[in-house]
């Protein structure tokens, strides 16, 4: 990538003002004397990806969720209100993992979230449980994140490669859709979506003809295309997300993919349909963990966000929001920002928002939740702008994620 | 998949138009102007943006686009040559690309910033949707017309400047200013011309790729690299051999998805640094 520029601004939400020049004069007077009191001040850190293939889905979203998820919990804990830090990670591990330790080290962060992007994610779980502290991975798909990498202070909120594999695997395998080819991101989350989506394939007596990888960010698709049209498989299986989704999509339709073989997209995110337009993206099947039409509370919270960022709800940015509120109600209830404390009230106390109803947060650290099997509606059933998806089936959370004997994390415990 | 060579080699021509059209630019400025302006990928995604706003706000057809985005976009380059590159042609190399680099980054910037990263959906026009199935592969319509314009846009570029008189003014005028300018003929208005030419050629390229690629802010510094590897590689100044170097990278990135397709990427620069120990001056290079 051409662009390495990175930035960084710690936003002091006033009971929801913003006033960038003013937050800078002032933490540049106030530094030496926020060292004695930054203690007491609750910092959050959004660390997202906010140029990349990734920026739409989460990106300035997330930080517009979890400033709102600040304001819902009053925009003040202890006497002091509570502050909000983000920066880019550029898709890149080693940056995410410097700025999560510096926040923590020497910028009183106490829990971070977002963490889009399956290797920054990892990296900064391993930085956050050596320092002892929360990270809420509101983004990503590695199933890593409860597996091998989990920590006890770690907790996977919106979705992963094995939920989105039981919704849209699932469903098409059981439809007959028995023969697979997958195009594959070429870096942890595709490699991982791939390996999960072809055990649950196996499981419903399917088979994988085999894959073409690409790497993250590739614009041109047709070689991977004529590979999967070659191959004669049922179904073309997308294991990307993003812009990679929206491009494959776009020349699969071009290539005329489409009359002979079905697409299943693992990850397209509300964003990536838009930019695809429904002329291209119509009858996708796909699995998602949040729909901003869903009900009346998500529609409310989802009219709110759209208020501030132009745009509807992805899974991730209402993700973010739930997670932030949920650790802002442990926080206040356990009286400190102490991980152990904070993590029992959050896995003792269920996940009721607008967002997700009923979650609840596993030793595992997973927060086991309703999935939804969604499709895509032609451009003739879309009646406004962003209404893309029509709700097909809710996955109940035992079935949309693994049980908990088969976790190998070694803080899971059966509770 | 021994089978797939035949395809992905198609594939890698029609890649290969988009990398011929854009070094053509690339090299027609560094030529004749003596800027590698590292800007032309910054064009590129102007002129694809301009298609796709012309069209969301304006109604405009991609036909009428292929025409007017380019003009745009050579008036634009007008204005940034005169304003900033006229003072950088007397310094080392090095001022021009990064005067170029520091408005690409600009650019890709002030876009972002206002239309996200996601990509803006654009169609073919009506008229070249579809494809013919040849056999050994299906070939989408837009993509055959892709391959056929750049081709005779390339070579009417080519004859324009080695064949034609204001083509000998400017080849002149980059080998003796001094005298050229004595003979009454107005220098630096044919270097601002070459330069809008140059920038012209890469929105033309823009335009092209709206339908296929996704426009987005970030389609120039995806590209910016490989399309300075082939201006390198066919030898800096010779228009041929860019333009033979564009269509034969992308053929041979096309072989390579058949065999290795992790080595796509990497392929066009062990080739590019092959060339250069061998022939420092690229393959057909005059300097």
């Amino acid at each position: 990538m051409l662009i390495s520029h990175r930035r960084e601004y710690p936003l002091k939400t006033w009971g929801g003002g913003r006033s960038l020049p003013l937050a800078l004069a002032a933490s540049l007077l106030l530094s030496p004397l926020a060292q004695a009191y930054g203690a007491d001040a609750v910092k959050i850190g959004v660390l997202t990806d906010m140029s990349g293939a990734y920026a739409d889905a989460a990106g300035q979203g997330s930080i517009v969720a979890a400033q709102l998820a600040v304001e819902d919990a009053g925009g003040a804990l202890f006497g002091k209100p509570i502050e909000i830090v983000s920066a880019d990670h550029q898709n890149k591990p080693e940056i995410g993992a410097t700025i999560a330790r510096r926040w923590y080290d020497r910028e009183g962060v106490e829990m971070i979230t977002d963490l889009t992007n399956s290797a920054v994610a990892i990296a900064v779980q391993n930085v956050s449980r050596e320092k002892h502290k929360v990270d809420l991975v509101t983004s990503t798909a590695t199933t890593a994140i409860t597996n091998e990498e989990c920590s006890p202070w770690g907790v996977h909120w919106t979705f992963d490669s094995y939920a989105l594999s039981v919704g849209t695997a699932g469903a098409l395998v059981r439809e007959g859709a028995k023969t697979w080819y997958f195009i594959t991101a070429d870096y942890t989350f595709g490699a991982n979506l791939e390996a999960t989506a072809t055990r649950e394939i196996l499981a419903g007596g399917g088979k994988v003809l085999g894959h073409s990888l690409a790497p993250l960010n590739t614009t041109d698709f047709s070689s991977q295309l004529i590979d999967a049209k070659a191959s004669g498989a049922d179904v073309i299986g997308l294991a990307n997300s993003g812009a990679d989704t929206a491009n494959v999509v776009k020349q699969a339709n071009e290539f005329g993919l489409r009359q002979k073989q079905k697409l299943a997209a693992f990850l397209p995110f509300i964003t990536d349909i838009r930019s695809m337009g429904l002329d291209n993206a119509q009858g996708l099947i796909l699995t998602t963990a949040f729909y901003w039409d869903r009900d009346d509370e998500a529609r409310r919270f989802a009219e709110r966000f759209y208020a501030r960022h132009k745009a509807m709800p992805t899974m991730i940015q209402a993700g973010t929001y739930s997670a932030v509120r949920h650790y802002l109600a442990a926080v206040a209830a356990a009286g400190s920002v102490d991980a152990d404390q904070v993590m029992q009230w959050m896995r003792d106390t269920p996940v009721n928002d607008a967002v997700f109803h009923g979650g609840k947060i596993r030793t595992d650290g997973q927060m086991v939740h309703d999935m939804y099997l969604v499709q895509v509606k032609t451009p003739a059933e879309s009646t406004r702008d962003w209404d893309f998806y029509k709700v097909l089936r809710t996955i109940p959370a035992d079935q949309a994620f693994p049980p908990l004997s088969d976790s190998k994390c070694r803080f899971a415990k059966a509770s | 998949m021994i089978a797939a060579l035949p395809s992905q080699a198609l594939i890698g021509l029609i890649n290969g138009a988009f990398y011929a059209l854009l070094s053509l630019g690339m090299a027609i400025i560094f030529g004749m102007l003596n800027v590698i302006n590292f800007a032309q990928g910054a064009f590129y995604m102007i002129g694809a943006f301009l298609a796709w706003m012309l069209l969301h706000y304006f109604g405009v057809s991609y036909w009428t686009a292929l025409l007017a985005a380019p003009l745009a976009v050579a008036a634009l380059g007008i204005f940034v040559e005169r304003l900033l590159l006229s003072r950088v042609y007397r310094l080392d190399h090095i001022y021009g690309w990064l005067v170029t680099y520091g408005l690409a980054l600009m650019a890709e910037s002030v876009f972002r910033f206002f239309y996200g990263v996601s990509g803006k959906p654009y169609s073919p026009p009506a008229d070249l949707r579809g494809g013919i199935d040849l056999g050994l592969m299906f070939l989408p319509t837009y993509r055959g017309w892709v391959v056929l314009v750049s081709a005779v846009l390339c070579l009417a570029v080519w004859l324009a400047i080695e064949r034609s008189r204001l083509g000998a003014h400017l080849r002149a005028a980059v080998e003796n200013p001094v005298l050229v300018q004595a003979f009454g003929i107005n220098v630096p208005r044919l270097l601002t011309l070459t330069y809008a030419l140059g920038v012209g050629l890469a929105a033309f390229a823009g335009v092209l790729a709206a339908p296929i690629y996704q426009v987005t802010p970030l389609m120039g510094s995806q590209i910016i690299v490989v399309v300075f590897a082939v201006v390198v590689i066919g030898g800096l100044g010779s228009i041929l051999g860019t333009v033979v170097t564009g269509f034969s990278l992308g053929l041979i990135q096309g072989v390579t998805k058949a065999f290795y397709p992790q080595a796509a990427d990497l392929v066009i620069f062990v080739v590019m640094a092959a060339v250069l120990l061998a022939l420092p001056a690229g393959l057909f290079g005059r300097r």
